[in-house]
C-alpha cells in the first residue's frame, strides 16, 4: 500500500509530481500515477499537484498520552570525568524549550566518581541532575550506557531527550531510540517546541542542499542529536536551585559481550572547534607554500587555520582542520575565508560564526551569500597588505605605549 | 565466517542541484553506492580472504537499487539481497533498521551470521543511525566508527574506534555489528573479470511476505515515528556589506573594520 491516495478520475497525468519528487519515487504505470518503494512521504507531490488529486492517507496510529511525558532531559557527555562542552550547549537549548512549555530541565550524568561534576551542571541552570555513579559506567560502553539511560527514562518519563552529535552521542542515541521504538532526528540545527510538547526539529538534508523539518507526533520520548558548536551554551545562573538525584541500575543488567581493552589519548591537535578566530583557506590558494601567508595572518590575529575539503585531499592540510558538513562545525567570533567558494557543505559548518569576512575574486561566489563582509578581490593582493597593516598598527601601538610611559 | 554487509544506493551528491523552490533537480544525477559502504564491503572481503566464509550484501530500496548489488558482485561479494516492497516506502531510521534487521535474520536463517558491517553514515541525509539501530533490534553488540581491525579470528574480533579525542580498542565475540570509517581499508576497484562472471548472478528479492514479522504497521511510513513535515531551501537573512576596489583599499577597509570590532 502506498502512503497517498490518488484520485485517478481527475488526474490528467501532467507529470508535475514526478518532476518535483526528490526521490524519483513516482512513475506512470498502466496510465496511472503510482508511488514506488523510494517514496519517503515528504509531501512535495501533494503541494505540487495543480489538480489536488494526491492526498496523504490518513494515519490512524495510536498516539501516546503526552501528559504522562514531561520535561526536557539532556544527556551529559563526559570523558574521564570531564564534561564535554556540548553538554552546556544542549542545556542552553533545553532550557529554552523547557521554559516555552513550562516544564523543567533535567540532566542525566553517567560515570564513576563523577559526583563532583554536578555542581557545574547545576550552576548552569539544571533543575535536576540524575547521577548514575557506577564502576561499570566508568568508560563509555554503548550497551551499558543505553541500559542506564533506559532506566532513567523509565523512571522520569521525559518528553524530550537531547544528545550531542558526537561519536559517543551518535552511537548511543540510536540504541536508546530503538529500545523505546521512538523517533530520533540526527544533527538538528534548529529546535523549537509546540504547546503540546511536540519537538520541531530542523536539519540539513541531502548534503546540506535542503532543510527538512521533522516531527515525532505519536511517540514519547522524542529524541534529537545536536552538533557541537551550533547552539549557544547555557549561561550560569545567579542562584542555582537544582538538586542532585542519585539513581543506579542493578549490576546484573549491566552486561555486554563487548569489552574495552585499551584507551589511548590522541596526540593533542589544534581543535578548531574551540578557536575564537579562524582563518579558513580554500582552493583559491595556488600553492602549498602560500599557506604560510594564511598562517601569518592567523598568528597575528591569535587564531587558527581551518580548511575546505579539497585542500585536505591535496594533502596540504589535516582532517582535524576541516570545516563543514563532513568536518567540524565552528562558531568563532571571527572567521576570514580566503579563496573559498562557499559550497553548501562548507557553509553548513560555519554559518553561525559571529563575523564572517570572505575574500574571493569572483563576485558571484556563493560565500558572499553568507558573509557579513564580502571582499571582492584577489587574496594575493589583499592579505599581504592586511598583514603589513596589522604589523604596522602594532608598531604604532607599541610606540604610543612607550611614549605614554 | 558469515559476514553480512549493508549497502545503500545514494544520489551522487557532488552534483546535486536545487531549483528556486528548493526542489532537487534530479535529471542527470547519478546514483552511486554510499561511499562509506565501499569501505564496509572491502573490510568484509578482507576478513573472508583471511578466514574463509561468505560475504553477503543487502540493500533496502526501490528495484533500481539492485545496481549497487551488481557493483558489490564486481568487487567480490558472494550473495546479494534486495529488500523492496511498496510497504517499506516512507521508512525513517527506525523502520529502515527494523526492515533491514528482519531481512538480515532471513538471510542468517540457514548459516547464522558472525559479523554485520555497515558504513559509518550515508551521504544522503540520514546520519550514522542505521547501524547502531540494527544492532539494538537484533540484540547484539556494536562498535561505531571503527578505524581499524586490529585482530580477528573466527570467534572474535578486536577493533579500534575513533572517539575524537581518544582511540579505544574494543573486543567482542560474534555475533556483532561494526560501522566503519574511511580509515579502515582502501576499497578495491570493481573487476572486469568479475563483472563478466557475475552478469547473470542472481539477486534475491525479499518482500514483506518473506519476512518473519507480518505486522504491516512496523514497516514503511506506518512503522516510522518521525515524519517529515516540510522541506525548504536554506534561508539567509543576514546583514551584509560588499566591498570592492584595489588590494590596498580592501586591506584598509578590513583593517579598520577589524579594529572597530576590537579584534585588533
Ligand atoms: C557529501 C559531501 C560533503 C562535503 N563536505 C564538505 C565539508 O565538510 N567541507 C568542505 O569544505 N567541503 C565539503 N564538500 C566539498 C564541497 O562541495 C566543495 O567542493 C568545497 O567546499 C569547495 O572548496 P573550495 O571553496 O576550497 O574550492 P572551490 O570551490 O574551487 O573555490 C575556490 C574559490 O577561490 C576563489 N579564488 C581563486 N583564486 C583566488 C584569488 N587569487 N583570490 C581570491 N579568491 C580566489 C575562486 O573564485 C573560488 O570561488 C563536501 C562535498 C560532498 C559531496
Ligand atoms: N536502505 C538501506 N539499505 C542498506 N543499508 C542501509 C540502508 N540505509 C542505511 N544503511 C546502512 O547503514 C549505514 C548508515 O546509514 P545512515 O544511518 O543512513 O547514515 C550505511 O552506511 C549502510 O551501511
Amino acid at each position: 500500500m502506498s502512503n497517498y491516495s490518488i484520485d485517478y478520475v481527475n488526474c490528467n497525468l501532467c507529470g508535475k509530481c514526478m518532476d518535483a519528487c526528490p526521490f524519483d519515487a513516482i512513475e506512470i504505470v498502466d496510465e496511472k500515477v503510482e508511488m514506488n518503494a523510494a517514496c519517503k512521504a515528504c509531501g512535495i507531490c501533494v503541494d505540487e499537484c495543480q489538480k489536488g488529486v494526491i492526498e496523504p492517507i490518513k494515519d490512524e496510529r495510536e498516539v501516546v498520552n503526552k501528559d504522562e511525558w514531561q520535561d526536557v532531559l539532556v544527556f551529559a557527555e563526559q570523558l574521564e570525568g570531564e564534561i564535554h562542552p556540548v553538554t552546556y550547549e544542549l542545556m542552553g537549548k533545553g532550557r529554552e524549550l523547557a521554559n516555552k512549555i513550562d516544564q523543567e530541565l533535567h540532566v542525566v550524568l553517567l560515570g564513576h566518581n563523577i559526583t563532583d561534576q554536578t555542581d557545574e551542571i547545576i550552576a548552569h541552570g539544571a533543575d535536576k541532575v540524575y547521577v548514575y555513579d557506577q564502576e561499570e559506567l566508568h568508560h563509555f560502553n554503548v550497551e551499558l550506557y543505553a541500559t542506564a539511560i533506559e532506566d532513567c527514562v523509565n523512571r522520569t518519563q521525559p518528553a524530550i531527550i537531547l544528545v550531542g552529535a558526537t561519536s559517543i552521542g551518535r552511537s548511543l542515541a540510536p540504541r536508546v531510540a530503538t529500545r523505546f521504538r521512538t523517533g530520533l532526528t540526527a544533527d538538528c540545527t534548529v529546535l523549537d517546541v509546540r504547546e503540546n510538547t511536540d519537538l520541531v526539529q530542523t536539519r540539513p538534508a541531502f548534503g546540506g542542499n535542503i532543510m527538512a523539518t521533522i516531527l515525532t507526533t505519536r511517540n514519547r520520548p522524542q529524541m534529537a542529536t545536536m552538533r557541537y558548536k551550533v547552539m549557544e551554551p547555557a549561561k550560569r545562573v545567579e542562584d542555582p536551585t537544582g538538586e542532585v538525584v542519585e539513581f543506579s541500575v542493578a549490576e546484573e543488567k549491566l552486561k555486554t559481550r563487548a569489552n574495552i581493552i585499551d584507551i589511548t589519548k590522541k596526540p593533542e591537535v589544534e581543535s578548531i572547534e574551540d578557536a575564537n578566530i579562524i582563518v579558513a583557506v580554500g582552493r583559491g590558494l595556488r600553492e602549498e607554500k602560500d599557506l604560510e601567508m594564511a598562517r601569518e595572518l592567523a598568528d597575528l590575529l591569535g587564531g587558527k587555520i581551518g580548511t575546505t575539503r579539497p585542500l585536505i585531499e591535496k594533502g596540504w592540510t589535516d582532517h582535524q582542520q576541516q570545516i563543514g558538513l563532513s568536518g567540524r562545525s565552528v562558531r568563532p567570533e571571527l572567521i576570514i575565508t580566503l579563496g573559498i567558494s562557499g559550497a553548501v557543505q562548507f557553509v553548513a559548518g560555519m554559518q553561525n560564526s559571529e563575523n564572517i569576512f570572505a575574500i574571493n575574486n569572483d563576485p558571484e561566489a556563493n560565500i558572499f551569500d553568507v558573509a557579513h563582509y564580502g571582499i571582492v578581490g584577489d587574496l594575493y593582493e589583499v592579505v599581504p597588505q592586511l598583514i603589513e597593516k596589522i604589523k604596522n598598527g602594532e608598531e604604532i601601538f607599541k610606540e604610543q605605549v612607550a611614549a605614554a610611559k | 565466517m558469515e559476514i553480512l554487509v549493508c549497502i545503500k544506493q545514494v544520489p551522487d551528491t557532488k552534483n546535486v542541484e536545487v531549483d528556486e523552490n528548493g526542489n532537487l533537480i534530479r535529471d542527470g544525477v547519478d546514483s552511486i553506492m554510499n561511499p562509506y559502504d565501499l569501505y564496509a564491503l572491502e573490510t568484509a572481503l578482507q576478513l573472508k580472504e583471511e578466514h574463509g566464509g561468505t560475504v553477503t550484501v543487502i540493500t533496502m530500496g526501490p528495484p533500481q537499487a539492485k545496481e549497487v548489488i551488481r557493483e558489490a558482485y564486481m568487487m567480490g561479494a558472494d550473495k546479494g539481497y534486495i529488500l523492496s516492497d511498496i510497504k517499506f516506502a516512507g521508512a525513517d531510521v527506525l523502520a529502515t533498521s527494523y526492515t533491514l534487521a528482519q531481512g538480515l535474520e532471513v538471510i542468517g536463517l540457514k548459516n547464522g551470521y558472525d559479523l554485520i558491517i555497515c558504513g559509518m553514515e550515508s551521504t544522503d541525509g540520514d546520519t550514522a543511525q542505521v547501524g547502531p539501530s540494527i544492532a539494538e533490534t537484533l540484540g547484539i553488540p556494536h562498535v561505531a566508527y571503527v578505524s581499524s581491525i586490529e585482530e580477528s579470528t573466527v570467534e572474535k574480533i578486536v577493533v579500534e574506534k575513533d572517539m575524537g579525542d581518544t582511540i579505544e580498542v574494543v573486543e567482542f565475540s560474534y555475533p556483532g555489528l561494526i560501522t566503519v570509517t574511511k580509515h579502515v581499508s582502501q576499497p578495491r576497484l570493481p573487476s572486469y573479470k568479475l563483472k563478466l562472471e557475475t552478469e547473470d548472478k542472481e539477486i534475491k528479492t525479499l518482500t514483506f511476505d518473506d519476512l518473519a514479522d507480518d505486522d504491516e504497521t512496523n514497516f514503511g511510513l506506518k512503522g516510522s515515528p518521525t515524519q517529515v513535515e516540510r522541506v525548504f531551501p536554506p534561508e539567509d537573512d543576514i546583514e551584509q556589506v560588499v566591498w570592492d576596489g584595489s588590494g590596498e583599499e580592501l586591506a584598509d577597509k578590513m583593517y579598520n573594520e577589524l579594529k572597530e570590532l576590537k579584534i585588533i
